[in-house]
């Protein structure tokens, strides 16, 4: 147990929050490497069964960012996102799955410090929380 | 059988010095389905795609996958390379081993050769799932609209009507012209700005191919490259466009004054008014806020001097829809608002004035007919202190970036000032002098050197009124002190910003922005006129502060581009879009619903013998592959072509499973 690291899965939209991780990147902003990231067109493609199946496949923790509100390269894909994130966290509950794992915020194409202080901001917390037990 | 090639790029030292590329090429060769896993120094060079060609054959490789760089960046360069090898485009995966895994985790290499593996095998898990698809073709409209009439938008405009383009500028002012009609001279050559730009005007007045709406704003902009739908709310203006012959009695004779936009407050305006004598379209408007008659009922002067019955008071706005294949942004900025800067007392003393003040002070069609007059008792100033860098590289206003222009703008306004009034003194304060353009140092040192203008390296900590004069309390780092100087005038050398509702447009055309607020390009170095969304190009100082020799050739770049595009008939548009199982749509129009694009309609379908149901189904040229259907289709009957249900499945499970 000693030497368990987090597996954190993140869902970024194609024109924001991945556009701002390579951002990340561009400007040698650290953060830890236990997220890996899985591209969407759209946070709006945001299936709630990816989260479910996620923490039901062993991930410890699911981060899922978009453009902000109104930004939305398809004029409102992340809204459509917004209402599942809301559905999906309260779910999450009666999956015996403690919310807190689960992570959602708003990452620009221009915000590439954001994105590094989201990731370690998640992986902190999962790190509090310890493993994801079945 | 399916074969994965799997190539990882060392990108030279980017990669490599933090990721063990050839334990993860030993780890990739494990992977299900791999015949083959490469490394090479740099893959997106010519013998890099030679060694994937090569190994495609040798091999018998039918879908590859590539780790290095983010897909933004070389994602069309491997797709290119692999259609070459006769393999579908799509029957490839990239996995970004670079900017999010090579140069966020320099500190913890093992930790990131790991990671590099897993993305590795995230990226072969995906390609596994792929599918050969194959590109749409849509028309292109060859009609090009083009937001904003400054320089940026005029010189786009001439590019493209002389191109033979039908041309739409829309314009919000009631005058094409835009910031640089408020300009008196350019810097270096002190031209006049108006007699440089007004032939500009004209001549857009004058092309058949150029459409001009003035006193119009763009206010819903809908489909995609090669077939935009854009509504354009022309306001009223109270005036006739065809009867007007732009003789100016009715401002003559207005009652009503308001102070002047275009003279930036300094002078008066009448309510019905033509910004500016070379206005283009030379036709007033009314401003029905200052207007006595829309105020009180009473009045009608100008409908009673009218020799043309031109004025129409019950006007209303009028909303056009029209077609356009590509849109050029030219929107332009605003000047940073000073009164952040309480130390410097603008708008408190009379005597504190913006640069663009000062500019419309010095132009001899301004408020003062070109006389520099200290604003408090219209008296001659002796000396005046320039401010540089108000509003720009300023962290602690949140004004990180250098405003380009205020230097060199600083340094003319000083000597349109000795040229004036020759006994004066000009002081500037800047942080450094930064003249990066073609004459522009031999300009400052003009200024410096025949011009006698004293350079103070320093900011200035504060300004108070003593007397008639202001006294500027500023340090010189140079020389090392504290220094006073008693001021009858002080012009702030404000930064360019964003337009006040920048955001507003970013939103409507779907384009992104900075944390500025400044519109984003597709690549700031390789990109510099394109955008995320294709068919929307940028021109001027919306992306960022340009001078008037930038934002012209970016114009002209933007206009190239557009005409790169419309030289075609028909343009490829990505294949990645939606597609309905028939078989499992239960007809409930959620999909329908949510759509941003309108791009699903339903259709009766028979999907047994005999049964026939109301199915929905993706209009292929609209849609573009948002997914946002398929997240809400409660019977997973839609799904998106390259981000497949069973494609994500897959990345997930080999993300999860260790």
């Amino acid at each position: 147990m000693n030497n368990w690291e987090p597996n954190i899965v993140g869902f970024l939209c194609n024109w924001c929050s991945y556009a701002g991780a390579d951002l990340t990147g561009l400007s040698r902003k650290e953060y830890p490497a236990n997220i890996k990231i899985i591209k969407l067109p759209c946070t709006g493609r945001m299936d709630p069964m990816f989260i479910i199946e996620a923490f039901k496949l062993g991930a410890d923790g699911v981060l899922v960012s978009g453009c902000h509100p109104g930004d939305c390269h398809y004029n409102k894909g992340n809204l459509y996102w917004q209402r599942r994130f809301l559905v999906v966290s309260e779910l999450l509950n009666n999956f015996g799955i403690d919310k807190n794992r689960f992570f959602a915020s708003w990452v620009s194409a221009s915000e590439g410090v954001k994105f590094s202080e989201v990731v370690k901001n998640v992986t902190e917390k999962i790190r509090e929380l310890g493993p994801l037990t079945k | 059988m399916a074969r994965v090639g799997v190539f990882i790029c060392d990108c030279g030292v980017n990669i490599a010095s933090t990721v063990d590329v050839p334990k993860v090429v030993e780890y990739a060769m494990t992977l299900q389905k791999v015949a083959i896993a490469k490394e090479y120094k740099y893959m997106c060079s010519d013998p890099g795609q030679n060694l994937i060609l090569d190994t495609i054959k040798e091999y018998k490789l039918d879908r590859i996958v590539v780790s290095s760089c983010s897909p933004r960046m070389h994602e069309l360069t491997f797709r290119i390379c692999v259609n070459k090898g006769k393999i579908n485009p799509y029957y490839f995966e990239m996995a970004n081993i670079r900017e999010q895994c090579s140069w966020v985790h320099q500190k913890d290499k093992e930790a990131a050769t790991k990671k590099a593996m897993k993305l590795t095998e995230i990226a072969v898990a995906k390609v596994l799932r792929n599918e050969p698809l194959f590109p749409l073709y849509s028309p292109v409209i060859k009609r090009a609209l083009v937001i904003g009439g400054g320089i940026a938008g005029i010189q786009a405009s001439l590019d493209l009507g002389d191109a033979g383009h039908e041309t739409v500028i829309v314009e919000r002012e009631s005058s094409i012209g835009g910031r640089m009609s408020q300009l008196d001279k350019t810097f270096p050559t002190l031209d006049c700005s108006q007699c440089i730009l007004s032939p500009k005007m004209v001549a857009v007045a004058q092309n058949k191919n150029i459409k001009i709406y003035t006193y119009a704003e763009v206010e819903e902009v809908q489909g995609y490259v090669g077939n935009f739908t854009v509504k354009i709310r022309k306001k009223a203006r109270y005036v006739d466009m065809v009867k007007c012959t732009g003789c100016g009695v009715c401002t003559q004779k207005c009652p009503a004054k308001t102070s002047s936009e275009f003279n930036e407050k300094t002078g008066d305006r009448k309510a019905i008014y033509t910004p500016f004598p070379q206005a283009v379209p030379n036709v007033p408007v009314i401003d029905k806020n200052n207007c006595i008659y829309f105020l009180k009922g009473k009045c009608k002067v100008c409908e009673k001097f009218c020799p043309s019955n031109a004025i129409i008071y019950n006007q209303e706005d009028e909303v056009v829809e029209e077609k356009f294949g590509a849109i050029v942004v030219a929107t332009g900025i605003d000047i940073y608002d000073h009164s952040n800067y309480g130390e410097y007392g603008y708008g408190k003393y009379k005597n504190v004035l913006s640069g663009l003040q000062f500019e419309r002070m010095v132009s001899s069609s301004g408020p003062t007919d070109g006389h520099i007059l200290r604003p408090s008792d219209q008296e001659e100033p002796k000396d005046v202190v320039f401010i540089q860098c108000v509003g720009a590289r300023d962290p602690s206003k949140g004004q990180d970036y250098c405003a380009r222009v205020c230097c060199m703008w600083t340094a003319k306004q000083a000597i349109l000032l000795k040229e004036h009034l020759p006994n004066s003194r000009a002081y500037i304060f800047y942080i450094d002098i930064r003249a990066f353009g073609k004459g522009y140092e031999e300009f400052v040192r003009r200024a410096q050197v025949d011009y006698q203008v004293t350079y103070l390296r320093g900011r200035v900590s504060r300004i108070y009124e003593k007397g008639k004069k202001l006294r500027v309390l500023g340090t010189d780092t140079l020389a090392g002190g504290q220094v006073e100087i008693d001021a009858d005038m002080v012009i702030l050398a404000d930064a360019m910003v964003p337009k006040y509702d920048s955001v507003k447009v970013a939103q409507t055309l779907g384009i992104p922005y900075d944390t500025y607020r400044f519109f984003t390009e597709l690549h700031p170095k390789l990109a510099p006129v394109e955008t995320v969304t294709s068919g929307i190009f940028l021109a001027g100082a919306c992306s960022g502060p340009k001078d008037i020799p930038d934002t012209v050739a970016q114009a002209g770049a933007a206009a190239a581009k557009v005409c790169a595009l419309f030289s075609k008939d028909n343009i490829e548009i990505e294949p990645t879009i939606a597609q309905v199982n028939f078989s499992l749509c239960s007809g409930c129009e959620t999909c329908k619903l949510v759509c941003p694009f309108n791009a699903i309609e339903m259709r009766e379908r028979e999907i047994r013998r005999g049964v026939k149901r109301s199915i929905a189904n993706v209009i292929e040229s609209v849609c573009r592959g948002c997914g946002t259907c398929v997240g809400s289709c409660y019977c997973k009957a839609i799904d998106l072509r390259g981000f497949r249900d069973k494609q994500i499945m897959a990345e997930l499970e080999a993300v999860c499973i260790e």
